[in-house]
């Protein structure tokens, strides 16, 4: 585990600091990538993508985080009395055990124009003109990506919650009712509270997996087209193992590895805490 | 009246729910359909079906296809997965034993570094990890990638055994002590049968991750017979730069996934333990 995950780590972000030729250059590794359109380009915004990887993923961090969360809260409560719960909990589970790449394919297809379900529904309620192959597209790709992952990965949090919900005693919402309660009270005051340490969780790890978001874009659009749903992990890689430039690659990923750090924080606070 | 009220809300509430699983599911209907049918059968959409041909003709072309055949890739992923799996069980169970029985004086830090790493993505180490195995003349080599995977899924194999042996009663592990025991004895004779529920999430979660990772393959396999079955994907059902075989594509999907659906559904209750386990009790 040293050899081949603590050492690399560290060697990562000693080679962000290495010319090509193994000179030692400070951070000009970080300004040239930095001030690449690849990563930041914001010239003219607002506008439609492409608008950088790194904002690509603080975008998909903005649409993602929120909608599968709620999705999967929302889900969550109202399973709890529904009959056959387990299986719908099973069908929406299903794209967190699907491997990312078919989940990618599973997207592109999705979107796709005549052949995808999407533009079937579009053209079913009348909306023929939208109907179009949504991941070709500069201004609709990313988009198209962010609420194909939200389909991924909305059964996780549901998941979570579902957990969380199961160990909430009977008894606080008897007498909360007693007490003449209304159940949107009830939620605000019993449940979302008692949730607070899943949604600590759910939130962290929703998070990483939006900053690591890489197989659904290799096969889904290939960042593109013209980089408009290009992100942070995928620049990476292409930097590393399509342009041989092992420096600026380690800076994107020295970039990820203090994002990631960032993020869990406050999730390792929260744990030392509790115990 | 009462009664009504609440009567009307449960069917609201169930139809919501269905509708909103049915929808879910739509797209992965549309895999199938696309994989049990011709793909001139589709191109108007799965949905049409005034001409319906089931036909098995996909997946034994996504299992033969004649540049990257599928059949070789599921062998080379098992080929993989398997020891990718049992490897880290074995050690880190060992290890996370060790962190929940015995103390010693940096247990705590070595404690957090593991929650760390367990947050990293795959690029932290990846250009490093690739200079390091070309060094060992381990890339594009099974080896090199069954070495990485067990290192990488150490972490969380650690933590998720140490609270579960956190949770067992030491009482009985005393008593075999007083009885003459050796350590490993008491953990092979008493711990580890005790432990096969948490020993099946791990290999179901750790299987799973193996058998669904694209990344660490993409880095480390080149040559087209080692591929992977994930990496296949990448190029069965290309038909010309831009066109898909959609069909083709679907069917290969199809059987990509229904390994780790499979196992999902079989062993529900311990991915979820595992899940759950892991990300919760942390």
């Amino acid at each position: 585990m040293m050899i081949f995950v603590v050492f690399p780590i560290l060697n990562t972000i000693y080679i962000s600091f290495l010319s090509s030729d193994g000179k030692f250059v400070g951070l000009q590794n970080y300004a040239e990538v930095l001030e690449s359109k690849k990563m930041f380009n914001l010239e003219g915004f607002p506008k439609a993508p492409p608008l950088g990887a790194f904002i690509h993923n603080m975008i998909w961090i903005l649409i993602h985080l929120p909608l599968s969360i709620f999705s999967g809260l929302i889900l969550a409560v109202i399973l709890k009395d529904v009959k056959g719960a387990p299986i719908i909990k099973t069908l929406i589970f299903l794209g967190m055990v699907t491997p990312m790449v078919v989940g990618g394919l599973i997207i592109r297809y999705t979107f796709e124009k005549d052949v995808g379900i999407v533009n079937g529904l579009l053209s079913l309620i009348g909306l023929e003109n939208l109907t179009r192959s949504w991941t070709a597209y500069p201004d609709t790709a990313l988009f198209a990506l962010i609420f194909g992952s939200v389909w991924l990965w909305t059964g996780f949090s549901m998941i979570l919650y579902s957990a969380g919900l199961a160990t909430i005693p009977k008894d606080y919402y008897e007498a909360a009712k007693v007490d003449g309660a209304s159940s949107l009270k009830m939620f605000y005051r019993i449940t979302l509270p008692l949730l607070r340490p899943i949604t600590i969780t759910v939130i962290t790890m929703t998070i990483l997996y939006e900053l690591k978001i890489f197989d659904v874009v290799l096969v889904a659009t290939y960042g593109g087209p013209g980089e408009a749903s290009n992100v942070l992990a995928f620049q990476m890689w292409l930097y590393a193992f399509r342009y041989f430039e092992f420096n600026k690659a380690a800076v994107v990923a020295s970039l990820l590895t203090v994002l990631t750090i960032v993020v869990t924080i406050p999730m390792i606070k929260f744990m030392v805490k509790k115990s | 009246m009462k009664i009504k009220k609440s009567t009307v809300m449960t069917v609201i509430v169930h139809l919501i729910a269905w509708t909103v699983a049915l929808f879910w599911i739509l797209p992965f209907m549309g895999v199938f359909m696309a994989s049990i049918r011709p793909y001139s059968e589709i191109i108007h959409g799965w949905w049409d079906f005034s001409s319906f041909h089931p036909t098995f003709d996909n997946f034994i072309k996504a299992w033969n296809h004649r540049d990257f055949p599928l059949s070789r890739g599921v062998i080379n992923s098992l080929i993989v997965a398997v020891p990718s799996t049992f490897i880290p069980l074995l050690v880190g169970a060992l290890a996370g034993y060790a962190f929940a029985r015995f103390s010693f004086p940096i247990k705590n830090y070595i404690f957090l570094t593991v929650v760390l790493l367990m947050s990293l993505p795959q690029q932290s180490i990846a250009v490093p990890l690739y200079q390091m195995m070309s060094k060992f003349h381990l890339v594009d080599t099974f080896l090199g990638l069954i070495l990485v995977h067990s290192a990488w899924g150490l972490p969380w194999i650690i933590l998720f055994m140490r609270n579960f042996f956190s949770a067992l009663p030491v009482e009985i592990e005393e008593a075999a002590r007083v009885d003459g025991a050796s350590y490993f004895k008491i953990f092979y004779k008493i711990v580890l049968p005790m432990s096969l529920p948490a020993l099946a999430s791990v290999i179901v979660l750790q299987f799973m991750w193996v058998w669904n990772d694209l990344f660490m393959a993409l880095i480390l396999i080149y040559s087209d017979p080692m591929k992977l079955a994930t990496q296949r994907l990448i190029y069965i059902g290309k038909t010309g730069y831009y066109h898909l075989d959609w069909s083709v594509l679907s069917a290969a999907s199809v059987i990509v996934m229904v390994v780790p659906i499979l196992i999902f559904v079989l062993l529900q209750k311990y991915y979820i333990k595992g899940m759950v386990g892991w990300t919760i009790k942390g």
